[in-house]
């Protein structure tokens, strides 16, 4: 199986390379990358080898600039943050520190993790290492342009939507959202708590695996983390024993007939679909078309937006320059206030804040924002439903690849708000889910989404791999051994 | 026609925990501001609430005392509103589902007892405290996060007194039942009270009044709340009381106006998704309900009917739970209740007192006591020198036994008080004729004649069975 990390650590070994030389030869391909993506907030000029012999020793890699490091700038790539240093670590960001991992700098991302495209940040845009004119994908753009570009082997993000498998797809990339609970939020700037996933972005499945390896646990600051201390996931994937699996799609989805003008796009990442189905049914893993509530399909974007809105809302009233946060001049702190959040947010945050505000109010509530949580639920338990007979859900990630930063160039059918945002179910019912490389359309990556049910992350990712090296996707920046 | 005021009451009180509700700093008060401070107290970006299991059992404790239903499950629930005292923005209680519901308590007052109607009592964290000196505000973070139970009665009292008395009885029922030190000097109680005027059953319009701080001010509330009430009415302004909220100015003594109802705040709550739903199980709420105490009122019942004290005096000893223990552990070392009530409402009392200690700090023994106690029912000493030995005891920590045999042995031998008898007898010529001849009260001027000469050591029975004698 390729493996970036491991690779790196058999070199380490060997002494074909030292810690000094690999860390000088990233934070090179760092600077070049940043000139040309725009990845990082924080890029460190000078890292330090680490003595702690943990299970990625003096492997690099890159947070995204919403985890708590303390001493470290960290921004969420707002402006009310944007001279926040914090004065404790994210359980993540410890425990990888703890297995010996080093990191080189904080990724640019959508401000606060509130949106898709990485055009958010106040820093500027993040541009696609394959093509500039394009979007990495958001939110974690600047992690997935990292990980992509080659800087590093892997790289943090966080997932509230699809915010960590979205952009691997436009990258090119592996992108994994475990569990709910599996990994520890501490210290993960909160957007919308009961969707909130630490995710990881690699260049392979086992790298996914590894990583997730170390930073899931049971966390005693965060009550929603779960005891994952029986499950071994690259053990598992190492000793997978390669029984036949059963996927299904959605049928609504892939019914090239639901769309009335479909891009050429649209038509090539289908066609890819239907190839990888053929392909996958030789390797014993069936792909079966599944019929959804169409009503369900077309509310998971709204529920979305209801759901992560409101609960945004709230996470983010913290942000009122009081303690933290750079302070305007004001005649009173109700004022103060006002006129940070103001000049803070951008246009996009104070839009969903405002929508969240509104679902939330006394009178709508029943409406929006119940209805909301009741939609979720059928969602939840129809996926469930569908869980007892497969192994999981395969869709692709988006019509084709990765959108054009130019907003005007994009299509923006509606007839594609199911097929752009149905990764959301797999926050909805924090269930395991990864996106893998499966081609290219147009020159430009497209991903495939792998999502199963709660705690079946080793079958997830097992299948992943399969897939995986059935694809053989050829990353076109890096060339790695397969 | 007479106008009746109904009044209900919200009881915010801190809950005396090792550490806060939601997180580890410590709960304590502190003179010195800021340094019971973790992550979660100031809400820094990405933090999450952990709940205190032991805020969580005494917060169930108080439920189950109030006779309240308590829900299969624990919620929490976010209460969104600005305001510099609140670091998340938001501040994590129950709204939806309280840990106690629909509860009641019988609270003793006067001749009896009356029963006050629990609406909910539910658990939450408390805000940050704010200073304003001169042009500026402190915010002091030590009580951010700290545990706070609030209880809210339905509108049933009908008058200050009772209002008062049940405060009262609350208070005393969270220390003894070990939920909160409830010591309104440190702010750990604050009120919201409610109170409207009607003439009849239907309720009148009600004004609340917000963040009342003392039981004294809870009173001077309702005194000037109906006042203010019932001169608008009489004015024939009654249309002018305004569902509103209130808060009391403690140097006027008046309530002033905050905001009607109209522009209630919307708290915009729902449900805390970083805290998991917990199930109580009935296993649990049993174990709790083993740890609840005898509470006062029951307590008072046997003390007053059973062991015959006073009101007064029952009511002195429950003024503490440790008091009223200690109590309990002379009557079952089988001392008497009157004169274990007697000898700990008197000297000890007095000398925890005078020395500023607690009783728990107290470290003489009932056996010494009860040694006292049975050389003076035995009559080796009087009460007199039994409560000197008992003084002298407790400031010089000496023991008992040692003090009556070397200062206050009395002395009984017949032979040496004959002795004294004598000589007294000899030198008094005058007061025995008179005695001869009818004055029989100036046989107590011999009995203090021999305890003079004795420095009182003197058996006074058989002084006076030989006086008797010798006087025939």
């Amino acid at each position: 199986m390729k493996s970036a990390i491991k690779k790196l650590q058999e070199d380490y070994a060997a002494h074909r390379v030292t810690p000094l030389q690999v860390f000088q030869d990233t934070l090179l391909k760092a600077r070049e990358n940043q000139e040309k993506c725009n990845s990082f907030v924080t890029l460190f000029d000078h890292v330090e080898e680490s003595s702690q012999r943990g299970d990625l020793q003096n492997v690099v890699y890159a947070l995204k600039d919403n985890f708590s490091t303390k001493g470290i700038l960290t921004t969420a790539s707002s402006n009310t943050l944007s001279n926040y240093v914090p004065v404790y670590d994210a359980t993540v960001y410890q425990k990888l520190k703890d297995a010996g991992a080093v990191l080189i700098g904080k990724t640019t991302m959508d401000e606060f993790g509130l949106g898709g495209t990485g055009l958010t940040a106040h820093t500027g845009y993040v541009f696609n290492p394959l093509d500039t004119t394009r979007q990495a994908g958001g939110s974690s753009a600047g992690s997935a342009c990292v990980v992509s570009s080659g800087v590093v082997p892997f790289a943090i993000g966080s997932d509230t939507g699809d915010s960590v498998r979205k952009p691997a797809a436009y990258c090119g990339i592996v992108g994994y959202k475990p569990t709910y609970g599996l990994i520890s939020r501490y210290g993960l700037f909160a957007f919308a708590s009961s969707m909130d996933h630490v995710g990881v972005l690699t260049r392979s499945v086992y790298d996914a695996a590894m990583v997730v390896d170390v930073i899931k646990g049971k966390d005693e600051k965060d009550m929603t983390s779960i005891d994952s201390s029986s499950m071994h996931l690259v053990e598992s994937l190492v000793h997978a024993n390669h029984q036949p699996k059963k996927l299904f799609y959605i049928k609504e989805i892939m019914d090239i007939t639901k769309y009335s003008k479909p891009s050429d796009e649209l038509k090539m990442t289908f066609s890819l679909f239907e190839q990888l189905t053929k392909k996958a049914k030789e390797k014993g893993i069936s792909i079966v078309g599944e019929s959804f509530d169409e009503d369900l399909l077309r509310a998971i974007a709204s529920t979305y937006t209801c759901l992560t809105c409101a609960e945004a809302t709230s996470n983010l009233s913290n942000l009122t320059s009081i303690l933290f946060g750079p302070q305007e001049e004001a005649n009173d702190v109700n004022e103060m206030m006002m006129a940070h959040r103001t000049k803070g947010f951008s246009s996009l945050i104070k839009r969903r804040l405002i929508i969240g505000s509104y679902v939330l109010q006394k009178e709508n509530q029943e409406k929006y924002f119940i209805n909301a949580q009741r939609v979720r639920r059928l969602i939840v338990e129809k996926m469930n439903a569908l869980f007892s007979k497969y192994d999981g859900l395969i869709l692709p990630c988006s019509e084709g690849g990765a959108k054009y930063i130019d907003e005007s160039k994009n299509h923006t059918s509606d007839d594609l708000r199911i097929l752009e945002n149905h990764m959301a179910i797999g926050n909805f019912g924090g269930f395991p889910s990864i996106t893998i490389p499966c081609g290219f359309v147009k020159g430009l990556p497209v991903g495939i989404n792998i999502t199963g049910k709660v705690l079946d992350d080793c079958n997830v990712l097992e299948i992943a791999a399969r897939l995986e090296e059935m694809i053989a996707y050829q990353n076109p920046l890096v060339k790695e051994e397969m | 026609m007479n106008y009746i005021p109904t009044i209900g009451i919200e009881m915010h009180c801190e809950m005396k925990s090792h550490t806060k509700v939601f997180s580890r700093a410590r709960n304590t008060y502190s003179e010195e501001a800021n340094i019971h401070v973790s992550p979660v107290d100031i809400g820094l970006p990405g933090i999450l609430p952990v709940l205190n299991k032991e805020c969580v059992r005494k917060a169930i404790k108080a439920a189950c005392i109030l006779n309240c239903t308590i829900p299969k499950y624990l919620y929490f629930d976010r209460k969104n509103y600005y305001y510099p005292d609140l670091p998340k923005g938001y501040q994590i209680t129950q709204s939806h589902d309280p840990i106690g519901q629909n509860g009641k308590i019988l609270v003793p007052f006067q001749d009896g007892d009356f029963e006050v109607l629990i609406h909910d009592i539910h658990l939450e964290e408390d805000s940050a405290q704010l200073e304003h000196i001169g042009r500026y505000s402190y915010i002091n973070y030590n009580r951010s996060g700290v545990p706070l139970l609030e209880l809210v009665t339905e509108p049933c009292f009908h008058s200050k007194e009772e209002v008062i008395a049940f405060l009262e009885y609350i208070r005393r029922v969270y220390q003894y039942a070990d939920i909160s030190l409830a010591d309104a000097t440190k702010g750990q109680i604050r009120c919201d009270v409610n109170i409207s005027l009607s003439k009849d059953d239907t309720l009148g319009t009600k004004v609340e009044v917000k963040n009342v701080n003392s039981f004294a001010n809870v009173g001077a509330v309702i005194d000037s709340e109906i006042e203010r009430q019932l001169h608008l009415i009489t004015c024939g302004r009654a249309e002018e009381i305004e569902q509103e909220t209130r808060r009391f100015d403690e140097e006027s003594g008046e309530t002033k106006r905050m905001r009607s109802k109209a522009d209630a705040i919307d708290y915009k709550y729902f449900v805390e998704p970083n805290i998991p739903k917990i199930r109580i199980d009935e296993k649990m709420i049993d174990e709790i309900k083993k740890e609840i105490p005898v509470l006062p009122r029951e307590r008072f019942l046997k003390y007053t009917k059973d062991y015959g004290l006073t009101k007064v005096d029952a009511q002195t000893i429950l003024k503490e739970k440790a008091i009223s223990d200690y109590f309990d552990s002379w009557i079952d070392a089988g001392i008497e209740p009157l004169e274990a009530c007697n000898w700990i409402i008197g000297p000890i009392l007095g000398y925890l007192n005078k020395e500023g200690m607690k009783i728990s700090d107290f470290e003489f023994s009932i056996a010494d006591f009860q040694f006292v106690l049975e050389k003076l029912h035995d009559g080796t000493i009087s009460s007199k020198q039994a409560k000197e030995i008992v003084g002298k005891m407790l400031t010089e920590h000496a023991s008992p036994k040692d003090l009556i045999t070397h200062d206050f042995a009395q002395i009984s031998d017949e032979e040496v008080l004959n002795q004294i008898i004598s000589e007294i007898i000899e030198r008094s010529s005058e007061q025995l004729e008179a005695y001869k001849n009818g004055r029989t009260n100036l046989f107590s001027y011999f009995v203090g004649q021999v305890m003079k000469e004795t420095g009182g050591k003197a058996n006074p029975i058989k002084t006076r069975d030989l006086l008797e004698k010798k006087l025939k």
